[in-house]
C-alpha cells in the first residue's frame, strides 16, 4: 500500500496546498472531472492523495486512515482531545492564516478584558434571567479557554455560519469566531478583547501517530520527509 | 478493573446497611433535564456530563451525581427530617484524561434535618467513615463557610464581597479579585480613561445586541464607585490569606482559626459551628484530635459545597480519586427549592475503588 496524504478537497486551501508541495518537487492535482474526488500524485513514488473536506482530515488522521493531512491548527485541536497524543507537526505551510477570537459589540466600551467580560456575565444573568450567550462553532476551545480565564455565567450557543450577525439578530450578546482580518468584526460592530485570542491557526502538514505504516509507506514517508526538509 | 457485579453487590450491600441505618432508598431517573444543572454549574458542567437529547424533552444528561435529583424529590415530596440513600452509576466525560472511568457506582447517604447540624454533619462523616474502615484510607475535611464567613466579614464594599462570594470556587480567579480590590495591581490601561471620559461612548459606534445602553451606564457607575472605595486593608487580606493557608490537626486548625477571628471577627459564629461538629463528631467516636483539617479544601471540585467538606483518600494510590466524598449544600436546595429550602449534608463512595483497594477484584 501507498501512504496517504490528506488534502484539502476544494478552494484556496486547496490550491495553496497543491503549490506548497509543488515547490518541493511534489505534484498534486484532481483527476478526471471537478466533481470527482480523486488525486494524482507525481514526483514521488508510492504516495496517494486522499481529497477530504478541511473539517473530516483531523478524525481520518486520529482514526489512523490516512498517514499524513493538512488542515488547520484550530480543527485538529477543536475536533481531537488530547490532540498531541494522535497526531504530530511536520510542518506549518504559512498560509491559510486564522485566529480563533472573542468579541464583544464595539459599544461595549466598559469590556477590555476577560475580567471585564466575565463581570458583565454575571450582570447580564441578573438583569436578563439568561446566561450571557456566546455563539461559536468552537464549542470545546472556547469552554477550555473561558475556564481557564475564570469567566461564569456565559453559555455557548451553536453557530455554523455567519456567526458575526448573531449578536446584531440577538440571538447571542458576543461571538468567538476564525477571523483572518479584523474588518468583518469592524462591518459587525465589534471589537476583539485585548486578552481574547482564543489561538493561532494556519495551514499545517500533520502526521498521524495512529496510522500503521508498511515498510513501503515507511519509506516513501523518509521520501517525502527528505523532500520538505530541502526546502524550508 | 473490579468486575461489574461485585461492585454491583457491594453497592447493595452498603445500601442495604445505610437502609438499617433508616435511609430511604430512592431511584433516581439517569436522564435529568439539562437546563437545572447548566443553570447551577454553568457551562463547564458539558465538559464533565454526556449530553444527549430529543425533540420532544431538549437536551438531557447523563446523571454527573445523584445530589441534584435527591435534593430535586426531596424539595417536591419530603417529609421531614428525611434521610436518603441510593446507588447506582454515574457517568462523567472525560476530556482530559483517558485513564479516569467515564461512568462507576456511587453508594450515597444524604440527610436532610434542620434542626441540628453538626450532628446531621458527624452522622454523614461517621457513617461513610465507618464503610472505609479498614482500608487505611486519610481524611482531608474543610469547611467552605468559613471562608464564606471572611469574605462576608471583609470591611469593604457589597459589591466587592458579592463578586469574591462569586468565585469562591474558582481560587485562581478569587485571588486575582483580592490583589485588585487590594489596588496590588494597576488597573487596566483603558479603565483609567473610560472612567476619565466625558462621553465615554464618544468612540463606541452603533449599539447592537440585547444589552442595552443603560446597563453598560449601570457598570461604567459601578466601576467609578470601585475605583472611589477604599483598598481593602491590609491586615484583613493578611488575615484572610492565613485563613486559607490553615492546614494542621482539627484541635490546633481552630486555636488558630481562633486567632485569625481577632482581624475577622465574624468569622466567630462559622468556627462556634465548627467547635460544635467537632464535638459531635468526637461524641460518635471519630478521632478529632487527629483529624486533618484544612481550610482550602473542597474549594476546585466540589462546587456546591457550602459548608462541612470531606473526603478519603488511599495515600499508598496518589494517582486514585477520593474513595468517599461529601459534604453540606445548603445554598443547593435554596437554588433549587423554588423559596424553601432545608439544611442538607450527605457522602458518597465508590465501591468499584474499595474493592480496587482491598484487592478482591
Amino acid at each position: 500500500m501507498s501512504l496517504k496524504l490528506g488534502v484539502p478537497s476544494k478552494g484556496r486551501l486547496m490550491d495553496k496546498t497543491f503549490d506548497w508541495f509543488d515547490k518541493r518537487g511534489i505534484r498534486l492535482s484532481r483527476s478526471g472531472s471537478d466533481r470527482e474526488y480523486a488525486g494524482v500524485v507525481e514526483g514521488i513514488d508510492d504516495v496517494s492523495l486522499v481529497l477530504l473536506s478541511a473539517g473530516e482530515i483531523p478524525r481520518e488522521l486520529a482514526a489512523g486512515r490516512i498517514h499524513l493531512g493538512v488542515t488547520g491548527t484550530d480543527l485538529v485541536q477543536e475536533k481531537l482531545p488530547l490532540w498531541e497524543q494522535q497526531v504530530k507537526e511536520i510542518a506549518a505551510l504559512g498560509f491559510g492564516h486564522a485566529d480563533l477570537i472573542l468579541a464583544v459589540p464595539r459599544a461595549w466600551v466598559d469590556v477590555e478584558t476577560l475580567d471585564d467580560l466575565d463581570a458583565v456575565a454575571a450582570a447580564f444573568r441578573a438583569h436578563h434571567g439568561h446566561r450571557l450567550r456566546i455563539a461559536t462553532k468552537y464549542h470545546r476551545l472556547v469552554r477550555d479557554f473561558l475556564r481557564a480565564g475564570g469567566v461564569a455565567d456565559y453559555m455557548l450557543v451553536d453557530s455554523q455560519g455567519a456567526t458575526e450577525g448573531t449578536v446584531k439578530n440577538t440571538t447571542a450578546e458576543a461571538v468567538a469566531d476564525i477571523t483572518s482580518t479584523g474588518e468583518t468584526l469592524r462591518a459587525n460592530h465589534l471589537k476583539l478583547l485585548g486578552d481574547g485570542v482564543i489561538l493561532h491557526s494556519q495551514a499545517t502538514l500533520w502526521r498521524s501517530r495512529i496510522a500503521v505504516f508498511s515498510d513501503t509507506e515507511r519509506a516513501a514517508l523518509e521520501r517525502m520527509l527528505q523532500r520538505l526538509a530541502a526546502i524550508p | 478493573m473490579p468486575d461489574r457485579k461485585a461492585v454491583l453487590a457491594r453497592a447493595a450491600e452498603l445500601r442495604a446497611h445505610f437502609e438499617g441505618a433508616g435511609a430511604l432508598a430512592v431511584e433516581p431517573p439517569i436522564l435529568q433535564p439539562a437546563e437545572t444543572l447548566l443553570d447551577l454549574y454553568g457551562e463547564d458542567i458539558r465538559a464533565r456530563a454526556y449530553v444527549t437529547s430529543d425533540a420532544m424533552r431538549g437536551e438531557q444528561m447523563l446523571r454527573p451525581d445523584f445530589t441534584v435529583p435527591v435534593v430535586q424529590m426531596h424539595m417536591m415530596q419530603g417529609a421531614e427530617p428525611a434521610r436518603y440513600t441510593y446507588a447506582g452509576t454515574v457517568f462523567r466525560r472525560q476530556e482530559h484524561d483517558a485513564e479516569r472511568a467515564n461512568e462507576y457506582v456511587q453508594v450515597g447517604y444524604e440527610v436532610f434535618d434542620r434542626d441540628d447540624p453538626a450532628g446531621a454533619d458527624a452522622e454523614v462523616f461517621a457513617r461513610i467513615s465507618e464503610a472505609v474502615a479498614g482500608l487505611s484510607l486519610r481524611a482531608a475535611t474543610g469547611d467552605i463557610g468559613i471562608l464564606m464567613a471572611a469574605v462576608r466579614g471583609l470591611s469593604t464594599t457589597e459589591a466587592r464581597k458579592a463578586a469574591l462570594m462569586r468565585h469562591i470556587w474558582r481560587p485562581r480567579r478569587f485571588r486575582a479579585l483580592l490583589d485588585r480590590f487590594a489596588r496590588r495591581l494597576p488597573e487596566p490601561a483603558g479603565r483609567v480613561a473610560l472612567l476619565e471620559a466625558a462621553d465615554p461612548f464618544a468612540e463606541a459606534g452603533t449599539l447592537i445586541g440585547k444589552r442595552s445602553r443603560a446597563e453598560i451606564e449601570a457598570r461604567i457607575e459601578a466601576l467609578r464607585a470601585d475605583a472611589a472605595a477604599a483598598p481593602i486593608a491590609e491586615h484583613q487580606l493578611a488575615a484572610l490569606e492565613t485563613l486559607l493557608s490553615v492546614r494542621e490537626t482539627a484541635p490546633y486548625a481552630l486555636q488558630h482559626l481562633r486567632d485569625i477571628a481577632v482581624d475577622l471577627p465574624d468569622l466567630t459564629p462559622a468556627l462556634d459551628r465548627l467547635t460544635a461538629r467537632l464535638e459531635a463528631m468526637d461524641a460518635r467516636g471519630v478521632d478529632v484530635q487527629r483529624l486533618d483539617f484544612e481550610a482550602s479544601y473542597g474549594r476546585t471540585s466540589m462546587e456546591y459545597y457550602d459548608g462541612f467538606v470531606f473526603g478519603f483518600y488511599a495515600e499508598a494510590r496518589p494517582g486514585l480519586p477520593p474513595i468517599a466524598s461529601g459534604g453540606r449544600y445548603d445554598a443547593l436546595t435554596r437554588r433549587l427549592g423554588r423559596g424553601a429550602e432545608i439544611p442538607a449534608v450527605g457522602g458518597v463512595l465508590r465501591p468499584g475503588l474499595m474493592l480496587e483497594l482491598e484487592g478482591t477484584a
